[in-house]
């Protein structure tokens, strides 16, 4: 990773709610093909910060800026379109619908069907369906749960959910895709296939920003870290330099002694 | 004077309604605060109490008796409802639990045609009815009764929920109802205790407006949908609003219906409902913080 | 990968509808009952409003009570334009069709920024505007007497009067409607629907614009319903306001969930159930109790409703479906999915 090529710049991020400010003044950049993580105690304005860039809240000041396109004011469903997916800290899968079916509606921005074509089954309706179920297939045999295709997404385990949300996410081929605390639920084995999945992709160029409490996933895999406590940025840098940061150390031990950092001492 | 005497009639009129709205927009928004659930059968016990009052009447059970054995009837009723059908369904979806009411107000309206026909039936005035006259307007008794008595009863409410042990524990349950449990308050009672209170409070405004407009079996919609307005435009949460709220469509109902177009009212009253639920969804009276559409 | 393995996901077969259909359409080779008929008519008329319906309510999960005002502007702008202006009856049907739309697509951009009950008042409210100016416009509409001598509908000179001849034109009608509504759920736009219900934020965020979404869904059902409306003025030849007030939208409603939200077949299935459920009550209750005048059969629709709705939320057809696949399942056909679900499932299946 030679060429470092910013993605994502946030420049002096800024988020009131009614007097308390959550996150403040808040600078990074994520580079192309990096996996990026935020980590921070909770409450530290880390799922603010998130809501920020995918556009479901709006910020109070301060920029944001994907590919040099300010994204502020932007709608979630622009942002997708613009080459952001994400995924949900609480599963949000679309319950009414088998797996591969929601794999396909994450293809939605990159099909071209409307409700006219759509209704009188065109050719070409039929043949961009089949496009995109075979991608959909092909997601979701990146993610390794292809078997499950065709059962309702509901009745899936927890951590195949979350792993047919990365699915659904990627399937769009998106310049960005944001983990919303991927690890949260799930156990040993389930994390380890998870993060296998993302270092694969990772691989093919993809970059990621990821929201996350589990800090042994976040020093293992992440290439650089921003630390954030009480809405503030407290550290930056890579896994190494984040460790020993005493800042960052003071932050966690103060808050939660029984995992954190403390593990890795 | 002409002109100042045909407003006061109007307005008159307006608070008359606006009476009786309160009452069954106050039920509504106490059903919502405890349960979550929209009971699109309010408007029903309005009419299931002018029509028992009546029976009970003509049953030469004296009218203050048959008000109250009538408020009591719907009372059980409204708990029976609970029981059966709200308590059973209340994980449904907002569609499912809407459409539940619904039916069960299209019951409650099937089994009135039952009992009573289809006719107009009246109720006599709570007393006299000689008409008093004031600044050249007519003024009939019954009406200053449906404001007193609305007025009486939502004080009563009002202190109910603010001062006494078991309003405070049904507000604490719409506060937060994990924190109400933990605190030995239950919240399933507390949702029957609501309903049984709304139906009650529901009966009451369908005996006071009986004499005024006559009673039948399809009243309550009407007056549940009104009602309704008068909810929404206190934000469905905030009693006192609603009430104001009910005032506010009562007064532009009878001000309409006097001096344009008794037909058209009903325009203006849901053209109001929409401006409102476009333009301020949290209700005229809120504040200009936290959205809940 | 070929075309057949689209099958997997979706059943686009165009055999069930034909032989429904065809199956639907030798019945008046064994019956010639005007009875029957104008029964299969009125099913019809109401399982093509449905049929727009439950693309809303069913599948993008967004509820309208004021349906009946779109079903209404069709009657009354196929009435107005046929029987005071002349036109024919199919130009007045597609102009009915574009002025519900229009009004569908001013009266949706406010109403679909509100969701849940403050929806359902929303759209209530409407119908009651439209269903009053129905009654005060009387120097258009008639009002409350209604509108007398709509002219029948005709195609090369052929005039659909009959039960028999009527009950072929609806059907037929709805048969494109069914194709066209399936078709529109296998794909895309049926997915991008069907997100919005399964999870607004995550539809959001897959780029899928719900605004756009719940407004042409709307914009469509309003064109089912009124073409219905339009077919039924040319039917029953006089309207009046009371066939479109607000019960009439809940009893839309009512079809789409009895039926099965979520099922196409649903809407025809509710709109049977209704009517035939109207029609046995209407005959056999009074003779239980043949002292009471009115309506009263109301009680047992009211009752029936709120059982069918606490015992099977879903509606029928899926409760039938669920029942078919049980046999199905036996088959071996998904056995070897069945088996990884259930290693892997060990938790979190209580919905």
């Amino acid at each position: 990773m030679s060429n470092k090529r910013p993605i994502l710049s946030v420049e002096n991020l800024t988020k009131v709610f009614g007097g308390v400010v959550a996150v403040d003044n808040v600078s990074f950049t994520v580079d192309e093909g990096e996996i990026f993580a935020v980590i921070g105690p909770n409450g530290a304005g880390k799922s603010t910060l998130f809501n920020m860039i995918t556009g479901v809240l709006p910020s109070s000041s301060g920029n944001i800026y994907f590919q040099e396109k300010r994204l502020n004011r932007k709608k979630p469903y622009q942002i997708a379109q613009m080459g952001i997916t994400r995924t949900f800290q609480n599963l949000e899968v679309f319950d009414n619908m088998s797996v591969i079916e929601n794999v396909m509606t994450g293809a939605h921005i990159t099909m071209k069907t409307n409700i006219l074509t759509a209704g009188l089954r065109l050719p070409s309706v039929k043949k961009e369906e089949i496009k995109t179920m075979e991608r959909a297939i092909e997601a979701l045999e990146a993610v390794g749960i292809s078997d499950l295709a065709y059962e309702m997404a509901d009745r899936l385990p927890y951590g195949s959910q979350r792993l047919l949300e990365i699915a659904r996410a990627a399937i769009s081929n998106p310049k960005l895709i944001l983990l919303d605390e991927p690890m949260a639920g799930l156990n040993s084995e389930e994390s380890r296939q998870l993060v296998e999945v993302i270092l694969k992709m990772r691989e093919k160029g993809m970059t990621f920003l990821f929201v996350e409490h589990d800090m042994e996933t976040v020093m293992s895999i992440s290439d650089s870290i921003v630390v954030i406590d009480n809405g503030v940025k407290i550290g930056e840098g890579t896994p190494e330099e984040i460790y020993q940061n005493p800042q960052v150390v003071a932050a966690y031990l103060g808050d939660e002694e029984e995992e954190g950092v403390e593990a890795y001492a | 004077m002409e002109v100042l005497s045909q407003m006061m009639q109007l307005l008159f009129s307006g608070l008359t309604l606006g009476a009786i709205y309160a009452l069954i927009a106050v039920g509504f928004v106490v059903i919502y605060n405890v349960t979550g659930i929209l009971n699109f059968a309010q408007g029903e016990f309005a009419m299931l109490g002018a029509l028992t009052c009546i029976s009970l009447v003509n049953m030469n059970v004296p009218l203050w008796l048959a008000i109250i054995l009538s408020i009591v009837i719907v009372a059980a009723i409204g708990g029976i409802f609970e029981r059966t059908a709200l308590h059973t369904a209340r994980k449904s979806s907002v569609t499912t639990l809407i459409i539940i009411t619904i039916g069960v107000s299209i019951a409650l309206r099937g089994l009135a045609i039952l009992i009573w026909g289809t006719q107009v039936q009246t109720l006599p005035p709570f007393t006299d009815n000689t008409p008093i006259s004031i600044l050249d307007a007519v003024l009939l008794p019954q009406n200053i009764w449906a404001v007193g008595i609305s007025v009486v009863i939502l004080i009563l409410m009002m202190y109910f929920f603010n001062y006494t042990f078991v309003g405070k524990s049904l507000t604490a349950c719409v506060v937060n109802p994990f924190a109400a449990r933990l605190m030995g308050i239950n919240p399933e009672k507390m949702s029957l205790f609501a309903v049984i209170v709304s139906a009650g409070v529901g009966a009451l405004a369908g005996t006071v407006i009986a004499p005024i407009s006559g009673a039948t079996y399809d009243m309550g919609m009407m007056l549940g949908i009104k009602a309704f307005v008068a909810a929404v435009i206190g934000g469905l949460t905030n009693a006192p609003a609603a009430i104001a709220g009910a005032f506010l469509i009562g007064i532009l109902e009878a001000f309409t219906e006097g001096l344009w177009s008794s037909g058209l009212k009903d325009v203006v009253t849901f053209s109001f409902l929409l401006l409102i639920l476009f333009v301020k969804p949290e209700g005229l009276f809120a504040k200009a913080s936290g959205k809940r559409v | 990968m070929n075309s057949k393995s689209l099958k997997l996901i979706y059943n686009n077969s165009i055999l069930g509808p034909i032989i429904f259909f065809v199956l639907l359409f030798c019945v008046p080779l064994v019956s010639s009952s005007n009875y029957l008929f104008s029964i299969l008519t009125m099913v019809g008329f109401y399982a093509l409003v449905c049929i727009g319906l439950t693309t809303l309510t069913g599948y993008a999960g967004q509820i309208s009570l004021g349906h009946a005002a779109f079903y209404g502007i069709g009657a009354y702008s196929s009435a107005v334009l046929t029987g005071t202006y002349g036109l024919n009856p199919w130009v007045a049907i597609i102009i009915g069709a574009i002025i519900s739309a229009v009004v569908a697509l001013i009266v949706g951009i406010p109403t679909f920024k509100l969701k849940g009950y403050y929806l359902a008042l929303a759209t209530l409210g409407f119908g009651i505007i439209v269903y009053t100016l129905f009654k005060e416009l009387s120097t258009i509409t008639g009002g409350s007497n209604g509108f007398f001598g709509i002219p029948p509908i005709s195609l090369f000179g052929f005039e659909f009067i009959t039960d028999t001849s009527y009950f072929y034109l609806i059907w037929i009608f709805v048969f494109f409607a069914i194709l066209f509504t399936r078709n529109i759920i296998h794909s895309r736009i049926g997915r991008g629907l069907r997100s919005i219900e399964g999870s607004e934020i995550a539809a959001d965020a897959v780029g899928v614009n719900l605004m756009n979404y719940k407004l042409q869904i709307f914009v469509l059902s309003a064109i089912f319903a009124s073409v219905s409306g339009s077919l039924l003025a040319h039917y029953v030849s006089f309207i009046n306001p009371d066939l479109f007030v607000a019960n009439t939208s809940i009893f839309f409603l009512i079809m789409v969930i009895m039926g099965g939200k979520g099922n196409i077949w649903g809407s025809i299935v509710g709109a049977a159930m209704y009517v035939l459920l109207d029609e046995i009550l209407k005959h056999y209750v009074p003779m239980l109790l043949p002292n009471v005048g009115g309506q009263f059969e109301i009680v047992f629709f009211g009752i029936l409703l709120v059982l069918t709705l606490i015992y099977m939320p879903d509606g029928l057809v899926p409760r039938f479906e669920k029942l078919i696949s049980k046999f199905k399942k036996k088959t071996p056909t998904n056995g070897a999915l069945q088996s990884t679900i259930s290693a892997n499932a060990t938790g979190g299946d209580n919905k």
